[in-house]
């Protein structure tokens, strides 16, 4: 973490931070949204960032965490429960409660072993949401904007939108302290050699645990902002697909650097959003295509990319030295 | 003489039908410097990784400071003072040579669920790390990356590592392996410098070391310790030199 990377960082979330007020000069409020929806799942990303980056584990299912924190809110609006002074606590306790026993029980694995159990489990409550006919089942189930005793609107655009800007300040920052601690070594080194941590005497399983606990509570909380933006939850957030993107968000953006998984979650959500409708101005009904350039570009960034879009900005805008992120 | 600080009873490991180490009795005296030596193959390693706790042992027990620590983990037997080096150079090689100490200095500096701090900053992490790699030699490289330290440094650092722990028993997985003969040298003066603070129990290849270095030896041929005695006495020792010196003269001999 050296000085270009916090640069980045804030150059990034100023420009989050301008957004609204160009909106409305413009007049193009459709942006707005945008930019917000982008900034929920770089939250989720983010959090997939402190497991995958940092500690090495590589969750395929975490966004099943999402749709938890997303369901608690639907299914408290559904009861006209929509404080969501309620709402988040109950979110986050059970996003957490339920990374904490899928986590205990995953990170007895390592490996492929730990990818396909991590799997599995979201697919577990991906189908668990399926079957519940009381919420909407396969439909899902419209839910209402959380309320905030009058204190926040958030059905006011402008308001929201802020509300999200700063929980991922907020998150981007922990974390940022978080990785330099003595927790955050832990789990650093414990990705670059665990037998050798164990061996200086960290019992490393728990720290591992606990790490996987808050990615899921953070990952939790996105799922609030995520139900509160849609003002509908459907099973579809867990769908494993969802969990394959949030990881594709992170290597496109660069592992273990933190802002690199926002980056990369703009970078992929932008690229859904606008290639379809390159690929049409190309070609009539291209544009249903769109994964066929898609597609490369991910394989182009895997291979070529190492580092994410994160190295591309450090490499090109600060050429001095420094290749190493400690 | 006081209680032995390493009491090995009957320890056996086998994989398959291939017996690693097989009813091993081995006392190791508070202070020693305790060389295990034997051809490849003779079990050495697998018994560093029992006593360390890697390995689960099939049978047998290991006391360690009075206590019986056969079941503990890693971490647990640690955390009691037992450290442990690797014969392959086991390092954290994006941290710089500090980190890797400092990490073994906060292994021990109570839990580590402390998430606002930087660690980096943290003096009560780097100052006793710092002092371990000067006294060690390594103080002028500290801010390097571990992974740009020659082989030599790396292995001096895989101790540095080990002692941070503050052990009161340091098992030494082939310190010298793959060292040239000045770095070599400077980790004989090395672990004759730790001799008396620490006991040590010492798996070499390096024959001049050993017998500069050992109070003790003690002879592992598959898996058993067919002798125990002085330096002097295992030179002399006939079952040794069949066993042992005999092989490595025979394979000298059809090699050449």
């Amino acid at each position: 973490m050296d000085r270009r990377q916090i640069w980045l960082s804030l150059a990034t979330l100023a420009m989050f931070a301008a957004v609204p007020p160009l909106t409305v000069i413009f007049d193009q409020p459709f942006y707005m949204d945008m930019i917000a929806r982008i900034m929920v799942f770089a939250i989720a990303a983010v959090s997939l960032d402190l497991i995958l980056g940092h500690g090495g584990m590589v969750s395929f299912g975490h966004a099943v965490y999402m749709g938890v924190g997303a369901y608690a809110v639907g299914i408290l609006s559904y009861y006209g429960l929509d404080n969501g002074f309620l709402q988040i606590p109950v979110a986050l306790g059970a996003s957490a409660l339920i990374g904490l026993v899928f986590g205990a029980m995953s990170l007895r694995t390592t490996g492929v072993y730990f990818i396909m159990i991590t799997l599995a489990f979201a697919q577990m409550l991906y189908f668990l949401a399926i079957s519940l006919e009381e919420f909407g089942g396969d439909d899902g189930m419209s839910s209402m904007r959380s309320e905030f005793g009058g204190v926040i609107d958030m059905y006011d655009a402008m308001q929201f939108y802020y509300v999200i800007f700063v929980v991922l300040a907020l998150v981007l920052f922990g974390l940022h302290r978080l990785v330099l601690s003595r927790f955050g070594m832990v789990i650093r080194a414990a990705r670059s050699n665990d037998r050798r941590m164990q061996a200086v005497g960290f019992p490393t399983y728990r720290y591992k645990l606990a790490a996987f606990t808050l990615a899921s509570t953070i990952c939790g909380l996105a799922g609030v902002l995520f139900a509160n933006l849609n003002e509908f939850v459907s099973p579809d957030v867990m769908h494993w697909t969802h969990s394959g993107e949030l990881m594709v968000m992170v290597i496109m953006g660069g592992m273990g650097t933190l802002i690199g998984p926002v980056l990369g979650a703009t970078a992929f959500l932008l690229l859904e959003e606008y290639l379809p409708q390159w690929m049409e101005m190309a070609m009539t009904n291209a544009g249903e295509h769109w994964a066929i350039i898609m597609g490369p570009i991910l394989i182009a960034i895997v291979l070529f990319g190492r580092g994410g879009i994160h190295a591309l900005f450090a490499a090109t805008i600060w050429r001095s030295g420094g290749k190493r992120n400690g | 003489m006081a209680e032995p600080i390493l009491q090995i009873e009957g320890l056996a490991k086998s994989f398959g039908s291939l017996v690693a180490t097989d009813d091993l009795h081995l006392d190791i005296e508070q202070g020693e410097i305790h060389a295990i030596i034997g051809p490849n193959g003779a079990g050495k390693t697998t018994l560093i990784a029992q006593l360390s706790g890697e390995l689960k042992s099939d049978s047998g027990r290991v006391r360690f400071a009075g206590r019986d620590i056969t079941t503990l983990s890693m971490p647990a037997r640690s955390a009691l003072g037992l450290a442990r080096s690797f014969q392959i150079t086991s390092i954290f090689p994006d941290f710089s040579a500090l980190d890797n100490v400092a990490l073994s200095v906060q292994a021990h500096a109570g839990h580590s669920f402390r998430f606002w701090r930087p660690a980096g900053r943290d003096p009560g992490l780097r100052a006793p790390a710092r002092k371990i790699l000067d006294e060690i030699g390594l103080g002028s490289r500290a801010d390097e990356p571990a992974a740009n330290l020659s082989h030599g440094e790396q292995r001096q650092l895989e101790i540095a590592m080990a002692l941070a722990t503050r052990p009161s028993l340091l098992l030494l997985d082939e310190p010298m392996a793959g060292m040239g003969r000045d770095e070599s040298a400077k980790m004989v003066n090395l672990l004759r410098d730790l001799k008396g603070r620490h006991t040590i129990v010492l798996i070499e290849h390096d024959m001049d070391a050993v017998f500069a270095l050992a109070d003790r030896i003690t002879v592992l041929v598959y898996g058993r310790a067919i002798a125990t005695g002085a330096p002097g006495d295992i030179r002399a020792n006939d079952e040794v030199r069949a066993a042992y010196l005999g092989t490595e003269t025979a394979q000298e001999v059809s090699s050449a």
